[in-house]
């Protein structure tokens, strides 16, 4: 199969990490939540408050993997204006002061169906993003916008889940590309949570048929959540108590108050101070 | 229009594709558990015990086969084709939907499961649902918008008294579209010991074709009636479509008959033209929902819209992956009808043959009548009776401006 050439950076970043014998700290968080403007300052303040990679949620209206927390953060954003085009423009702003912190849109297929598989991936690729999470395309439907993906040099970030058993592990790691995400529980974001040697179980087991870093995400709160997922994993992915840090912090009528951005860059700094005080001792 | 293919019964492919349309859309978390439900289909299709079983259950319990019924005093009133009702609304629970959950629920316990979860929308399919589970003994938990819940009380309760947990759904736009997100999120959260059992030919395959492989009863007796009452096959079918159950499971064994005519009728609400309806096939065009590729109504950063129409067994914002192909392949035609050509319809229907209709086939009906005049007297039409109106008649006292 052929593989374009990527934008490097998530590649870059893992080696970096793996260099200074750290876990990634990942948080998530949706495009234009509350508002454009807000969500973007957020995005900007990551890196320094820890983020070593970013996940940027792309609205759709029925997000069946998403609990409340995540649910509400899109029907903000839908608010706030999300569209396919504003979270990519989001990005090319984004990139106009960082060109190193690797970009994951995470999401669902119908906004990326409709807008157009070639253009998304040329408008996205172009805009600094470098990988693609889409929940409802498994490794049955990889000819969609995986395989395209791979073409064009996006990396096409895979979920693996408590469900996954042997015999499709292969099958799902086949096509994956960047790092692997592992979904620590059955069930849907911001819910449950997996107790850590369940997660280190599952990690060696994937670990056993991937050279790819093991991110884990789903059910991570606190910061000391996020360290212990640290100590046996590659990366520990935090999306809904980040987005509930926003909702938290929105005035009545669900506007973005003054202190909402540093209370969510404040919260980033405390889970990505979690993750990188973690002791590794991820399977290699 | 495509190259015409040799069967229109061969669908779908082994990735349950239906040309462009069908698929496996859904979280990793899933798929593991659609392909179970998958292989368990297809032992039970080759096993003759459970055809069996099924047969002994839709006759003893269900009331199979429903009559075929000649409406003489509608085919005078319009004046043209010979009209024939298949009377699905004398099924146990009042409609079409029990013939899908017996199915899937002895399928269910074969798999061993021992939780029953659905979604609904009028509380048909949630009802049939609570029926089954009931008669076997397994828990279930039906999802329904909140504000369904609201306007269809009675089938609430009939839930409750049938011993099912009914679950409001405020998530999205709480309809029954997010009644469907909530039970896949549900199915998601209780991977081990739960089955969900889907109400219509949606969802990731292998649902579209098994639930039309369960529905299809109704076409193969409709088949075999009209050869004894007539000595022939109908010219011409005509069923209502939300997800489209009812019109699949008439439409599916004579698909490759060319000469029978099949309509499938959409709910266009307040028209088409006002964006207030539930036509996915004529404003809409393919997405991805709900695990399947099909004709969904969405705007243009493919986000799902609300359906609107008087039937709540209508207002859904796809249709089933089959269907789909059917249109877009020519072999079936897809037309709408209004809210207020349904309306008259239920109470003409009601009046002329003492048949209270519900305001889903009463959408099938509104076409009949439009068709039906032009037609000579020799044209034998079959229109799927597919659910009586008892439900509605709040809704339609309401619209009408009686208060009961």
């Amino acid at each position: 199969m052929s593989r374009g050439t990527t934008s490097g950076r998530i590649e870059a970043r893992f080696a970096a990490l793996r260099e200074a014998g750290r876990a990634a700290f990942v948080p998530f968080i949706m495009a234009a939540d509350p508002d454009y403007a807000t969500s973007l300052e957020i995005l900007k303040g990551m890196p320094e408050a820890g983020a070593d990679l970013i996940e940027i949620g792309v609205m759709y209206s029925d997000p069946m993997a998403d609990g409340p927390a995540i649910q509400a953060a899109g029907l903000r954003a839908k608010a706030g204006g999300a569209r396919v085009t504003k979270t990519l423009d989001m990005v090319r702003d984004f990139r106009k002061t960082n060109d190193t912190t690797p970009i994951i849109l995470m999401g669902y297929y119908n906004p990326v169906y409709i807008y157009g598989v070639e253009k998304f991936l040329t408008d996205a690729r172009d805009a600094g993003v470098d990988g693609l999470i889409v929940v409802d395309l498994p490794p049955e439907e990889d000819s969609e916008l995986c395989l395209p993906a791979l073409d064009a040099g996006m990396h096409f970030i895979r979920l693996a889940t408590p469900t996954t058993d042997d015999e499709r592990i292969p099958a799902v790691l086949a096509n994956t590309s960047g790092f692997v995400y592992y979904v620590a529980v059955a069930g849907i974001t911001g819910t449950k949570s997996a107790d850590t040697s369940t997660i280190h179980a599952a990690v060696t087991r994937l670990k056993n048929h991937t050279e790819l870093p093991v991110a884990v995400g789903f059910g991570i709160k606190t910061p000391e959540q996020a360290q212990k997922v640290a100590e046996v994993a590659d990366a520990a992915v935090v999306g809904s108590a980040i987005v509930q840090t926003i909702a938290d912090n929105l005035t009545p009528e669900g506007k973005a108050t003054p202190e909402l951005v540093e209370k969510v860059l404040d919260f980033t700094r405390q889970l990505s101070g979690g993750v990188h005080g973690a002791s590794r001792q991820a399977a290699e | 229009m495509n190259a015409e293919p040799n069967s229109y019964r061969t669908g779908p492919d082994e990735f349950g594709h239906f040309g462009i349309f069908g698929g496996r859309y859904v979280a990793e978390t899933l798929m593991p558990l659609i392909l179970e439900v998958e292989q368990a289909y297809e032992a039970a299709k080759a096993d003759p015990s459970f055809q069996a079983e099924l047969d002994d259950f839709l006759t003893h319990y269900v009331g199979r086969p429903s009559p075929l019924y000649f409406a003489e005093r509608l085919t005078e009133e319009f004046g043209g084709a010979k009209i024939y009702f298949k009377r699905d609304e004398l099924n146990h629970t009042g409609a079409h939907k029990i013939n899908n959950c017996m199915g899937q629920i002895l399928l269910a316990r074969r798999m061993g499961k021992k939780r029953i979860i659905a979604e609904t929308g009028a509380g048909q399919h949630g009802v049939a649902t609570a029926t089954v589970c009931a008669r076997f003994g397994l828990e279930c938990v039906v999802y329904m918008g909140a504000t369904d819940i609201e306007r269809q009380a009675p089938n609430v309760f009939r839930m409750k008294l049938l011993g099912a947990k009914v679950v409001p759904v405020t998530s999205g736009t709480a309809t029954l579209k997010d009644a469907m997100n909530d039970a896949l999120r549900d199915w998601v959260s209780n991977v081990e010991d739960t089955y969900y059992l889907i109400g219509t030919v949606a969802g990731p395959h292998p649902y579209p074709a098994m639930v039309r492989d369960f529905q299809a009863v109704i076409g193969t007796e409709t088949r075999e009636q009209m050869l004894d009452a007539e000595g022939r096959l109908p010219d011409s079918l005509v069923a209502c479509i939300g997800g489209g159950s009812n019109a699949m499971g008439l439409f599916y064994p004579f698909l490759d008959d060319a000469d029978v005519r099949i309509i499938g009728v959409e709910a266009a609400g307040h028209g088409i033209e006002s964006g207030e309806h539930a036509a996915s096939l004529t404003g809409g065009r393919p997405g991805v929902l709900h695990g399947n590729r099909t004709y969904l109504l969405q705007d243009d950063d493919g986000q799902i819209l609300d359906a609107h129409s008087i039937s709540a067994g209508l207002d859904y914002p796809g249709i089933g992956p089959e269907h789909s192909w059917l249109n877009d392949s020519g072999r079936v035609e897809y037309v709408s009808v209004r809210d207020d050509e349904a309306l008259e319809s239920f109470q003409l229907c009601s009046r002329l043959e003492g048949i209270i209709p519900a305001l889903e086939p009463s959408h099938a009906l509104a076409h009949v009548g439009k068709i039906a005049p032009d037609l000579p007297a020799d044209h034998l039409m079959v229109m799927n009776m597919c659910g009586r109106g008892d439900k509605d008649v709040f809704t339609v006292a309401g619209a009408l401006g009686v208060k009961l």
